[in-house]
């Protein structure tokens, strides 16, 4: 589905993501761990086409991904820490513009099945701006899965959510990645990124340190092992 | 699922900017302001016995354009950035080209709307007499707001990144506007006086000269502003 080969991305001389080789199947999910600056907003960023690779390449659906090529952009759905939306906007015009933009046959239908799916049924006329965070962030993916992308890049999707919304959250990526779908999260929480990983890697000045799959593998050791490999990396 | 044309998505974004700008009304009422202002500030501090109206009204009615559009125009991309939305338009399987296109759309009704209040304005406060040229002036003003737009989206693309947005833009943008203002300008001063169209085509080829060069140029340039 989506595949790095060697992926570096410079600015200037510093190297924010150092030959970078990983792959995501469908129906798996690569939960991405590292301190802040390790480079993972960076890989994600490169994984949608939206930044250049310094060097080697990002493969999505056996096609090279560049940043010109519009179609092979278009199966990318990409979720963050903002909420990406036009705040004035209403909850259904939102994402209704996201589904023309990718040229959905039938917007109208696009747009109602990623509403329902988000529960934002009876909030579809509520400007965003008026929404909590939480049903914001409802909206945000509502508006990045609209036209069903093969890829979905999660960065840092829990930030500011309480228990019930991350609960929420995970309940719904799970769905997504079990239709299917290719996930790339990067998260500081291991304990949420591994309820939904079906591998794990540690990302440190830009390289992958640790790739395993999670099958097993038990979230206090390895929350044990990431806080000791950022230590040493710090030092 | 197929991906929509250039023209079609430059609408689509120019809908949806608008739409925004029709809610909140930010850059409208800012602009017409600041023009009304204008118009009124220099009114007063005209002198009727030394300076004749279709001397004055043209240099201020231009000027106050220039930098009336310019208020709005650093909105165009300042918005997509406030929740990192232009990273949704960029994803989206739509070239750059009507990214821009949509964005000079948008802020060409706007600057429109603007002008279409301000030479109203102009024409009352120096009580002109522009007959039947007042259509020519309609479209010299399109022709100006063209030029001022397309120039003005660009530069308010790449500096919208940078620290002193607001500074920089008018800055990079100013000197650009020239070749639209003077023309105009001239054009208008020679409608006051009653002259000919065939007069006043040399400044309007000068205008459609610019609003073609700068509108290719601009165009080309625009996806090289938002690569990271």
């Amino acid at each position: 589905m989506c595949e790095t080969v060697g992926l570096t991305r410079r600015f200037g001389r510093r190297r924010a993501v150092d030959g970078v080789s990983v792959s995501i199947a469908a129906g798996e999910c690569l939960a991405l761990f590292g301190p802040n600056g390790a480079g993972k907003t960076t890989l994600l960023r490169l994984l949608a086409g939206l930044l250049r690779p310094s060097g080697g390449e990002v493969r999505l659906l056996g096609a090279t991904l560049r940043s010109d090529s519009a179609s092979a952009r278009g199966q990318v759905g990409l979720i963050s820490h903002q909420s990406m939306l036009y705040d004035v906007l209403t909850v259904r015009e939102n994402v209704a513009f996201a589904a023309r933009l990718h040229g959905m046959d039938d917007v109208e239908h696009s747009t109602q099945a990623a509403l329902d799916r988000l529960g934002l049924t009876g909030r579809e006329l509520a400007p965003v701006r008026s929404l909590s965070r939480g049903w914001q962030q409802r909206v945000s993916i509502a508006r990045a899965i609209v036209h069903g992308p093969a890829l979905i890049l999660l960065d840092e999707p829990y930030t500011g959510l309480d228990v019930s919304g991350a609960r929420a959250l995970t309940k719904l990526l799970s769905s997504l990645r079990d239709d299917g779908a290719a996930l790339a999260l990067v998260t500081h929480s291991v304990e949420e990124g591994l309820s939904l990983a079906t591998h794990a890697a540690i990302m440190l000045d830009g390289t992958i340190r640790q790739y395993d799959a999670t099958a097993g593998l038990d979230a206090g050791m390895y929350a044990e092992m990431y806080r000791k490999l950022a230590l040493e990396s710090a030092a | 699922m197929k991906a929509p044309g250039t023209l079609a998505v430059a609408w689509m974004i120019a809908r949806k900017d608008l739409a925004i700008e029709y809610r909140t009304r930010s850059a409208f009422f800012s602009s017409l302001v600041f023009s009304l202002l204008g118009v009124s500030i220099f009114y007063m501090v005209w002198d009727p016995t030394a300076v004749r109206p279709i001397d004055m009204a043209p240099g201020v009615l231009w000027t106050i354009f220039a930098f009336a559009g310019l208020l709005g125009l650093h909105r165009a991309f300042g918005l997509e950035l406030q929740t990192r939305a232009m990273d949704g338009l960029l994803l989206a399987p739509v070239s750059r080209e009507a990214i821009f296109l949509g964005k000079a759309l948008a802020n060409l009704v706007y600057v429109t709307s603007v002008l279409a209040i301000t030479i109203p304005a102009v024409v009352l406060f120096y009580n002109l007499e522009f007959g039947s040229g007042l259509l020519i002036l309609g479209a010299i003003g399109l022709l100006a707001a063209v030029g001022l737009v397309t120039v003005g989206t660009l530069f308010s693309s790449m500096t919208v990144h940078t620290r002193f947005a607001e500074l920089l833009l008018p800055m990079l943008a100013l000197p650009f506007f020239i070749p639209v203002v003077v023309p105009a300008a001239q054009a208008s001063a020679k409608l006051l006086v009653g002259a000919s169209l065939s007069s006043v085509m040399p400044w309007i080829q000068v205008l459609v000269a610019f609003d073609l060069m700068f509108g290719v140029a601009c165009v080309l340039a625009f996806p090289f502003t938002i690569e990271d």
